[in-house]
């Protein structure tokens, strides 16, 4: 009951990026097309997974019992940004096809806020081990569910209209309001 | 000027340099801001339970675990004189629209409440965020009431407080929070206070 | 003029938020209100300031293959620094920018303007780099700010503009307003650079 409290509320009431603001700068800027975006969901995915892992780690086993959380910001910037290029080497040596899928996606991913922002929520949470992994699958799904609606919507928009003012990133950003409207409905499942 | 050749020795000593300059500031900086935040947090609390019970000169903090299960809740007896003015209890609840409400709810010596103070919460602006005293009055219902013969949970739940207009659930919650700390104080602290003023513990 | 030129590009040509959309995170997730906007910007205007003249000054010394965890090791220290001092000296502003203080770390605009003009400029050039953009920052977050408190809360700092009303209009306090209030107002900063320029 517990982990489907945490599974909810990440993907539908409190969605990472239209309700928590996390993670905008790939969704504007790589939902053009589905086909990108399912690509960038499942890096997001891989990458927060093992990023909350690792930094649950840290926080508990080496900042917590050595009470230097004050350089909480700066390692797990430093291990979030050389997970990323560890995932990199490794998946090209490793999975060259899966390499070849999420490769693009991954440097950018260092500067997606999501990432950081969800191992952060995991410690100010109080989350075990556990719970911290289904929260950050959780909200990586949520990433990924409001990213690809969006990409669909971008796709159609192509076709439209629109005014010239309109064109790009405002329509965008407007539409993206309109859903962050839409997921309000989901608001007090949990 | 050329930039340095990228050998793996200098490439690992300058990046050992930098992190070490940039330990030693966070270090320095901590050390000299720890002081203050503390100040800041001890403020804080104190304005809150100042906000909850009467005047007093001297506070004593026990902890108690609710009766309910879950973190415990910091009991804070306020004294003026040594006579027993008031507890104030920090108390939380899980049942917010988006997670945990710290609240601060003073108590009377035979649990009738003296006056509730939000302390923290995530709630939606403009709507769940009228728990907060400096956003709207809503919270002044619960002066006064004693939770052993009045029922403070909201009129949906067949309750005497009125939920807030499009806030349901987070009025509903803050009730709960109040009544954690009732049941928490009386079954921890009233039977040990018989009448107004008496020094407890 | 080159400096002036340099120092006035962020707040409306290259503006980092509503022309070159960078740090939109906390731009769309702080605003709501003009005060929290502003105290966001300033913010991010010192570690903005902060990393361009350190970088500057060890550009030279610093082997160019690790160069990038240098800046962020840089940059990490000096979000900490603020993220210390305000916990320690304006709580009530820490409270409400939340998570979003130690996410000034990944805010592209900062690595940006590292990597992008402060490695490769003098510090007098950095200098008025950081403080241009880092306003022109302010200046967007503040805006957006203002204009969901407007709307929102019918007030503007605080301050009440129609006395006894406190109901505006929710939704640009809440989530859907951010992106929706964000998009008009890009439009407007399309208009004001077509304009100047």
């Amino acid at each position: 009951m517990e982990y489907f409290a945490i599974v909810i509320g990440a993907i539908f009431v409190n969605n990472i990026v239209l309700a928590q603001f996390l993670g905008i700068c790939p969704y504007i800027g790589v939902s053009a097309k589905v086909s990108t975006s399912v690509g960038m969901s499942g890096a997001v995915l891989f990458v927060m997974t093992l990023a909350t892992i690792v930094t649950f780690l840290i926080y508990n086993y080496i900042l917590e019992p050595f009470n230097i959380t004050y350089l909480q910001t700066i390692s797990y910037i430093l291990v979030i940004s050389s997970l990323v290029q560890m995932v990199e080497i490794m998946l090209k040596k490793v999975s060259p096809e899966l390499y070849q899928a999420l490769g693009i996606f991954l440097p950018l991913i260092t500067t997606n806020c999501a990432i950081m922002g969800v191992a952060l929520l995991t410690i100010q949470n109080e989350f075990n081990l556990l719970q911290g992994v289904v929260f950050a699958i959780s909200h990586a799904a949520g990433f990924a569910l409001a990213i690809i609606l969006f990409a669909g919507i971008r796709e159609h928009m192509e076709l439209m209209d629109l005014p010239k003012a309109m064109r790009g990133a405002p329509a965008a950003l407007v539409v993206a309001g309109i859903l962050a409207l839409a997921f309000m409905g989901f608001a007090g499942l949990v | 000027m050329a930039k340095k050749e990228s050998t793996f020795l200098n490439m690992v000593v300058t990046l050992f340099l930098v992190t070490a300059a940039a330990s030693f500031t966070l270090a320095t900086v901590y050390n000299l801001t720890a002081e203050p935040i503390a100040q800041a947090r001890e403020a804080k609390r104190q304005f809150a339970i100042g906000q909850v019970v009467p005047e007093f000169d001297h506070l004593e903090s026990r902890k108690f675990l609710p009766p309910g299960g879950g973190d415990s809740l910091e009991f804070n007896f306020a004294y003026l004189n040594n006579e027993l003015v008031g507890v104030a209890v920090n108390t939380w609840t899980n049942r917010g629209y988006s997670g945990r409400i710290t609240a601060m709810v003073g108590f009377k010596h035979d649990g009738t409440i003296i006056d509730v103070f939000t302390l923290n919460h995530a709630e939606t602006p403009g709507l769940g965020d009228k728990i907060e005293k400096g956003k709207s009055d809503w919270s002044n219902q619960y002066r006064g009431l004693n939770p052993a013969a009045d029922n403070i949970r909201i009129r949906q739940d067949n309750g005497q407080i009125d939920a807030i207009t499009a806030a349901t659930i987070t009025a509903r919650a803050f009730s709960d929070a109040v009544q954690r700390a009732h049941d928490t104080f009386a079954e921890n602290v009233m039977s040990q206070i018989k009448t107004e003023g008496e020094p407890v513990l | 003029m080159k400096q002036w030129n340099n120092f006035t590009k962020g707040f409306i040509k290259d503006n980092p938020v509503f022309i070159l959309l960078l740090g939109l995170c906390p731009a769309l997730g702080v605003t709501t209100s003009a005060f929290n906007g502003f105290g966001m910007g300033l913010a991010t205007t010192f570690v903005l300031l902060g990393s361009n003249i350190v970088v500057s000054i060890i550009k030279n010394v610093i082997p160019n293959k690790v160069r990038i965890p240098c800046f962020i090791v840089i940059i990490a220290s000096f979000v900490t620094i603020v993220q210390l001092t305000m916990e320690a000296f304006l709580p009530d502003l820490f409270d409400s920018l939340g998570l979003f203080i130690p996410l000034i770390v990944v805010n592209c605009l900062v690595m940006g303007r590292a990597e992008a003009f402060a490695s490769k400029q003098d510090i007098w050039s950095s200098i008025v780099d950081a403080m241009g953009m880092g306003l022109g920052f302010t200046l967007a977050l503040t805006m957006l700010g203002g204009l969901r408190e407007i709307l929102g809360a019918y007030s503007i700092f605080g301050i009440q503009l129609i006395p006894g009303v406190t109901d505006g209009m929710l939704v640009f306090v809440l989530a859907p307003g951010a992106f929706i209030g964000m998009g008009y107002l890009i439009i407007l900063f399309n208009y004001m650079k077509k304009k100047t320029a």
